[in-house]
């Protein structure tokens, strides 16, 4: 039998002590975030009404409503997750079903997780030199879709291939040994069963992508827009690039801070709503899914 | 009924990179038989299975010396299909491996990919399959449900009923059972006993292959040391080596 150094009122007292710390660290997370979230929404609450929600800015923007900005945010938010979704699941099943183990798998997936950490302002500048001036696009939502698309890309990627690295390898398996080739096992086993994980990538990459500010006031954002978009080649107004310019330019930052805040609990709040709209989709998925 | 040789192995030589896992193994298996294959782990017994079904096709740096027939036909030769051949050789694994989708969508997962898409088909095809695997009336009402809501030892009935549902000439099953408890063990056993079909398993256990085999092959260190009918084997090997593994002096 072994002895340990010290007593049992020693060790749960340890216990207690490291619990103690966890419980601590985690409730200070935890303040932290509802502080911003609360002070937020006291802040932007009073500015947020239907008019607020469903007309153009007046005033040089220092009244009236965010419509287009909320238009665009959406557009480019749903624009990008189109381009990085595909793309980004199909180079996940690459790196997990088809490559052979090696320096050149290793050498893309250490690419991909380089890539994730590159300033979003790179991409941005990226944006603008492909897309918005060689290929002609232009400042506009599809060169902002674009450059968002790419700057999600590697997060959709590493946590999709995560997720499908993850099914049992007993289910490719199970398919081959039916008579399944490759594709089938994958499209009709694994990739079912790795759905939900895959999904969870795409709700932090989407969230990411409505967010983001510096790549899209290089290669899709207006400051301020009379009209809606009509094609994917207009300019569009943006949340988080309306707040920045509202915080930042103008004569009148201060009388603009209630808009500013009705802006950024929008901005949060469309980005809650977009994430609700995955989860739910990932809980149906998911539902008798268990192993 | 007239037995015939349903698998035939020629000189078969397999090596994982540099070290070789199987050596000139030659081998002859009866249709409408149970052969076991025995012997230590690492004996080269699964690896020789996996042969069959070229299950061992993804592993990389692998390759095969010799050749398998199934009822005369080469398995590895230029014109085989390792899809087709996996049609018609089945497969059970060590743990169940049921898909995360229902009783039924697991039995018509095969069917299916051989183009059987009428419900009223399936419906035939999944109350066949059950029934041959033993496990008809325990499952009948449960069809939706998924599969991983059953017990162990149904998981893996469902597995051999979603390997019987192609209609496979022949069932490979590597350690069925080792993932099981002694009545779920004793449920599949049964089934090997009274399927009636070619069935080649692999055991870690004896008793197991003396309970339900009708020829047992003995496999050390990547040789197939010994090949009989099962009773004989295990009362009077010919070779030192099969006698000290069956009274277990090593192994």
């Amino acid at each position: 039998m072994y002895l340990t150094g010290y007593t049992k009122t020693a060790r749960q007292r340890r216990e207690k002590a490291a619990l103690l710390l966890i419980r601590s660290l985690a409730g200070l997370v935890l303040t932290v975030l509802a502080a911003i979230l609360v002070y937020i929404l006291v802040c932007g609450l009073p500015t947020v009404n239907w008019s607020f929600l469903t007309s153009f800015p007046q005033n040089a923007m220092t009244s009236g409503g965010i419509l287009p900005a909320i238009v665009g945010t959406f557009g480019l938010a749903v624009g990008s997750m189109a381009i990085s979704l595909p793309l980004g699941f199909g180079a996940a099943i690459y790196l997990s079903d088809y490559a052979k183990p090696g320096h050149l798998v290793n050498a893309i997936r250490l690419g991909v997780s380089n890539l994730a950490g590159v300033p979003s302002v790179v991409f941005g500048l990226f944006g603008l030199s492909l897309f918005v001036t060689t290929f002609g696009f232009g400042r506009s939502l599809l060169s902002g879709c674009l450059t968002l698309g790419l700057l999600t890309l590697p997060t959709v990627t590493a946590s999709a291939e995560e997720a499908l690295r993850q099914t049992p390898l007993s289910f490719r398996e199970a398919a081959l040994a039916l008579g399944a080739n490759r594709w089938q096992a994958v499209r009709q086993v694994i990739l079912p069963a790795a759905l939900p994980g895959m999904l969870t990538g795409a709700i932090l990459a989407l969230g990411r992508a409505a967010g983001e500010t510096a790549p899209i006031m290089l290669t899709a954002v207006t400051a301020y827009s009379p009209i809606l978009p009509d094609s994917i080649f207009n300019e569009v107004m943006a949340l988080s690039t309306h707040v920045y310019v509202l915080a930042t330019n103008g004569n009148n930052i201060l009388q603009t801070r209630p808009q500013q805040f009705g802006t950024s609990l929008v901005l949060l709040a469309l980005v809650l709503s977009l994430s609700l709209v995955a989860v739910i989709i990932r809980a149906k998925l998911r539902r008798g899914r268990k192993w | 009924m007239v037995e015939q040789v349903i698998i035939e192995a020629k000189d078969v030589s397999f090596f994982y990179g540099q070290f070789q896992a199987l050596r000139n193994i030659n081998l002859e298996i009866m249709s409408k038989e149970v052969t076991a294959f025995i012997g230590p782990s690492g004996c080269g017994k699964s690896t020789f299975l996996k042969l069959l079904n070229r299950m061992n096709d993804f592993v990389v740096g692998a390759r095969l010396a010799g050749d398998i027939l199934i009822y005369g036909s080469s398995v590895y030769g230029r014109e085989a299909d390792p899809v087709d051949i996996r049609r018609r050789v089945g497969m059970v694994f060590q743990r169940p491996n049921p898909f995360p989708k229902s009783i039924y969508d697991n039995i018509c997962y095969g069917p299916r990919l051989v183009g059987v898409r009428k419900p009223a088909d399936l419906d035939i095809v999944v109350e066949k399959a059950l029934r041959a695997a033993a496990l008809w009336d325990e499952v009948k009402d449960l069809l939706g449900k998924s599969a991983f809501e059953l017990s162990g030892g149904q998981q893996q009935r469902v597995c051999i009923a979603r390997a019987l549902a192609l209609e496979p000439d022949i069932l490979l099953m590597d350690e069925p059972t080792s993932a099981l408890d002694p009545i779920a063990t004793a449920k599949v056993e049964e089934w090997i006993k009274s399927a009636g079909m070619s069935i080649v398993i692999v055991t870690h256990n004896m008793q197991q292959a003396a309970r339900i085999s009708d020829r047992t092959a003995f496999f050390y260190m990547g040789e197939l040391v010994e090949f009989g009918p099962t009773l004989e084997l295990f009362t009077s090997p010919k070779e030192v080596r099969t006698e000290n593994y069956i009274t277990g002096r090593f192994g």
